[in-house]
C-alpha cells in the first residue's frame, strides 16, 4: 500500500506528454514501447471527454506531445495547448504538423532524423528490382505450380544500365542514389533547389526529370506545391519503357492518371508503397503483374522500431532536462505545409 | 555456311533460334519422334551443338556425333557439358560469361530484399484487401547484414559490389583465398555459414560443390539465416533444405534455381520466408539478346576460323 502511494507520488512529479492517437508502435508493442522513467503519458484517446474538453482539463499540464502520421497536429489542437514546447512524430513525413503554426509558437518539432532513411531506400530498390525482373509476379507463378505446367515465364528487363530519376534529393533520395549507382544506374534528380557538391544531374523540373530517365523514384516531401507534382504530363514524359517507384506519400502521385497509365500499358510498371486513400488501393491495380504493392511499410523493419523507440524517447527526454534535441526539424525554411493529412 | 548442321538441344530463346536458321542447318532436338535414330541418321551433318543450363552435351551425346566441332552454350554455367571428352576430342566449347553477371548479381540482391522485407507476401497482402483490417507484419532490414557469398568469381564480385552499396559486410568462402581481396576469407563453408546473416551460393556447380549447401551447413546457418541461391539446384541437398524451412530451423530462402527443374518441392509454396523464381538470373530482354549474339559469334568465328569471342575449351 505505502509503495504504492510513493509510487503515485512521484509519477505525478513527471511532465506530460500528450499522445492524441495510439501510434502504430503500440499496436505493435503494446503502449509502453516508448515509456521513460523521466516523464509519462497522457493519452486523450483513452478519455470519454471530447478532445477539446479532454485538452482544455489538462492545457496546463501538457509540455510536449507525441504524433504519429494517423494524428494530425492542427492549428486548432495547438491553440489548446498553451504551455506546449515541443512536438514529437514517430514518422518521417511532416506533412500532418501544422509546421507553420508551430514555428509562430515557438514550438520545436523533432522528426525522425535519418533512422529510417535506410529501410526507406532499400524498400525502393526492393520494389524496383522486383518490378523490372518480375519477382512478385514470377514467385506467384511458381507458387501457383505453372511454371511446371505452363512453362517459362517472360522475360524481365536489366537494371544494370538504367538512367535513374530521383524527386526530392533528400536523406531518403541519397541513400536511393547510393544503392542503385552499385547496380550500374546513372542517377540524375530534381530538388527544390540544386546541390551543389552532388555529382548528379539536375534538372529543373520532374517532367524533364522524367523525360530523360527510365525509373522515377519518388523520394520528396508532401507539401502543397509537391500535392499531384506526378501529373499526366510527367507519366507521358516518362513514357511506355519508363517505371515508377514511390515510397513517400500517396497524394504526390495522381493516382487516377496513374492507374490509367498502368492498365493502358503506358508505362511498364510501378513499385508502390503508398496510396491516396490508404488503406484503399485501386482495384484496378490488382489485376496488373507489373505492379508490385507494399502496405505503407517502407519503414517497418524491427531494427527501425528499436531506432525509432530510442530517438523518441531520447528527444523527450532531451527536452525534459533542456538539452537540445536529437533530431531537430529545422522550422525557417518551410516549404507550404497547410497540416493536412495525407 | 547454310549447310553446317547445328543441333539446339532445346527451346531456349527464339531470336537465337531465329538467327541459327537463318545461318546454319538447324535441328530442333525435342522435335525429333527417336533421338536415337535421329543421331544415328544425321551423325555426319552435326558440327555444333547449342546448349543451356537445362540441355548441353554429355558423353553420349559427343560419342555419338563425330563430326562435332564446338558446343555452344547459352549460359555461362558449364555443368551440362561433359568438359573432359570435348578435351580427349578437341572438341571446342563456348558459354556466355559477363554478359549476363550483372543481371544475376542484380536478381540476387532482388531475392535478399525480397526474402528479408517479405516484398512478395507485403504485395500479396496489399491485393487481398487485408490491409483495410491492419497493418502487415514488421520484416528485417537488409542494410547492415552480413553477406557470406560461396565463390568469388565475376557473379560473386559484383554481388559484392552491390550489397557493400548497402554497408553490408562482406565474406566469402573460396577453393583457395585471394589475397588481394580485402573481403574476409573463410576456409569452410560452414565457418562462413556461421558468421553471416545471409549466404549466397555463386560458384561453378562440379563434383566438389554438389550439395555444397548441407544439413551441416544449414544447422551452421540457424534459425535466422537466409540461404539465397542463384548458382544451380544440385548447389543444395533440397529435401534438406526443404525440411529445414518447413521445420523453421532456416530463417528463409530465395531460390532460383532447384535440382529437378521445373518441378519445385510444393512444401515450399506455402511459405512466407521463401521466394521462389523459375531460373530467371538471365532472363532479361537485354541480357538474352546479348547472349544469343555471342552465342551467335562464337559459331561464326569458329567457322570462319576465326579466333572464338569466349572460349572455355
Amino acid at each position: 500500500m505505502a509503495a504504492e502511494d510513493q509510487s503515485q507520488a512521484s509519477q505525478s512529479d513527471l511532465p506530460y506528454v500528450l499522445i492524441l492517437k495510439p501510434p502504430a508502435s503500440f499496436l505493435l508493442f503494446g503502449d509502453h514501447f516508448f515509456d521513460s522513467p523521466n516523464f509519462q503519458y497522457l493519452k486523450a484517446y483513452e478519455s470519454p471527454l471530447p478532445l477539446p474538453h479532454f485538452l482544455h482539463t489538462h492545457a496546463q499540464s501538457i509540455q510536449a506531445l507525441l504524433s504519429s502520421g494517423g494524428a494530425p497536429v492542427t492549428a486548432d489542437t495547438i491553440r489548446l495547448l498553451p504551455r506546449l514546447g515541443l512536438v514529437v512524430t514517430t514518422s518521417q513525413g511532416l506533412n500532418h504538423i501544422d509546421l507553420s503554426e508551430c514555428r509562430r509558437r515557438g514550438i520545436a518539432v523533432a522528426g525522425a532524423g535519418t533512422i529510417f532513411s535506410a529501410d526507406c531506400a532499400d524498400s525502393v530498390v526492393g520494389l524496383l528490382i522486383d518490378v523490372l525482373r518480375k519477382v512478385s509476379a514470377s514467385n506467384r507463378y511458381v507458387k501457383q505450380g505453372l511454371w511446371s505446367s505452363q512453362g517459362t515465364y517472360p522475360l524481365g528487363y536489366k537494371l544494370g544500365g538504367k538512367r535513374v530519376g530521383i524527386v526530392g534529393l533528400g536523406s531518403i533520395g541519397t541513400e536511393v542514389a547510393k544503392r542503385l549507382e552499385a547496380f550500374g544506374c546513372s542517377i540524375s534528380y530534381n530538388s527544390r533547389s540544386k546541390k551543389p557538391l552532388v555529382p548528379y544531374t539536375f534538372y529543373p523540373n520532374v517532367v524533364e526529370l522524367a523525360a530523360n530517365c527510365d525509373a522515377l523514384i519518388v523520394c520528396c516531401a508532401l507539401t502543397d506545391e509537391t500535392h499531384h507534382l506526378i501529373s499526366k504530363e510527367v507519366l507521358s514524359a516518362l513514357g511506355k519503357d519508363g517505371v515508377i517507384i514511390n515510397i513517400a506519400r500517396g497524394p504526390i502521385i495522381d493516382e487516377k492518371e496513374l492507374v490509367r497509365c498502368l492498365v493502358k500499358g503506358e508505362i511498364r510498371g510501378a513499385g508502390l508503397d503508398v496510396f491516396e486513400h490508404e488503406p484503399d488501393v485501386p482495384v484496378e491495380l490488382f489485376a496488373l503483374d507489373n505492379v508490385v504493392m507494399s502496405p505503407h511499410s517502407a519503414v517497418f523493419t524491427r531494427e527501425s522500431f528499436d531506432d525509432l523507440c530510442k530517438l523518441v524517447v531520447g528527444n523527450l527526454e532531451a527536452f525534459f532536462s533542456n538539452e537540445p534535441l536529437l533530431t531537430p526539424v529545422a522550422l525557417d525554411d518551410l516549404p507550404h505545409f497547410s497540416g493536412r493529412k495525407d | 555456311m547454310e549447310s553446317i548442321g547445328v543441333l539446339l538441344a532445346c527451346p531456349m530463346n527464339s531470336y537465337l533460334e531465329q538467327q541459327l536458321d537463318k545461318r546454319f542447318k538447324l535441328y530442333r532436338f525435342w522435335t525429333v519422334p527417336d533421338k536415337s535414330s535421329f543421331l544415328a541418321s544425321h551423325k555426319d551433318s552435326i558440327q555444333a551443338v547449342v546448349g543451356n543450363a537445362a540441355a548441353g552435351a554429355d558423353a553420349e551425346l559427343i560419342e555419338a556425333l563425330p563430326k562435332l566441332e564446338i558446343v555452344a552454350s547459352f549460359s555461362v554455367g558449364l555443368d551440362k557439358i561433359d568438359l573432359t571428352k570435348c578435351k580427349e576430342k578437341g572438341i571446342r566449347v563456348t558459354n556466355t560469361p559477363d554478359v549476363l553477371t550483372e543481371d544475376v548479381a542484380d536478381l540476387a540482391i532482388g531475392l535478399m530484399l525480397a526474402v528479408l522485407r517479405k516484398l512478395c507476401e507485403s504485395d500479396r497482402y496489399v491485393r487481398s484487401g487485408k490491409w483495410k483490417r491492419g497493418d502487415y507484419v514488421l520484416t528485417t532490414k537488409f542494410t547492415g547484414k552480413k553477406v557470406g557469398i560461396i565463390g568469388l568469381g565475376r557473379i560473386g564480385m559484383a554481388i559484392a559490389k552491390r550489397a557493400e552499396a548497402f554497408s553490408c559486410p562482406i565474406s566469402y568462402y573460396s577453393r583457395t583465398e585471394k589475397p588481394e581481396i580485402k573481403y574476409k576469407y573463410y576456409p569452410s563453408v560452414v565457418e562462413l555459414a556461421a558468421h553471416c546473416d545471409i549466404l549466397v551460393v555463386a560458384c561453378p556447380l562440379t563434383k566438389e560443390t554438389h550439395h555444397i549447401i548441407n544439413r551441416e551447413v544449414i544447422n551452421a546457418m540457424g534459425p535466422k539465416g537466409v540461404l539465397i541461391n542463384i548458382g544451380r539446384g544440385p548447389h543444395v541437398d533440397e529435401p534438406e533444405l526443404v525440411s529445414a524451412l518447413v521445420e523453421r530451423r532456416l530463417g528463409g530462402a530465395g531460390l532460383d534455381v532447384f535440382e529437378n527443374e521445373p518441378y519445385v518441392p510444393e512444401e515450399l509454396f506455402g511459405l512466407d520466408n521463401v521466394v521462389l523464381l523459375p531460373h530467371v538470373g538471365s532472363g532479361t530482354v537485354e541480357t538474352r539478346q546479348a547472349m544469343a549474339d555471342l552465342v551467335i559469334g562464337n559459331l561464326e568465328a569458329h567457322f570462319q576460323k576465326k579466333p572464338l569471342l569466349t572460349p572455355v575449351v
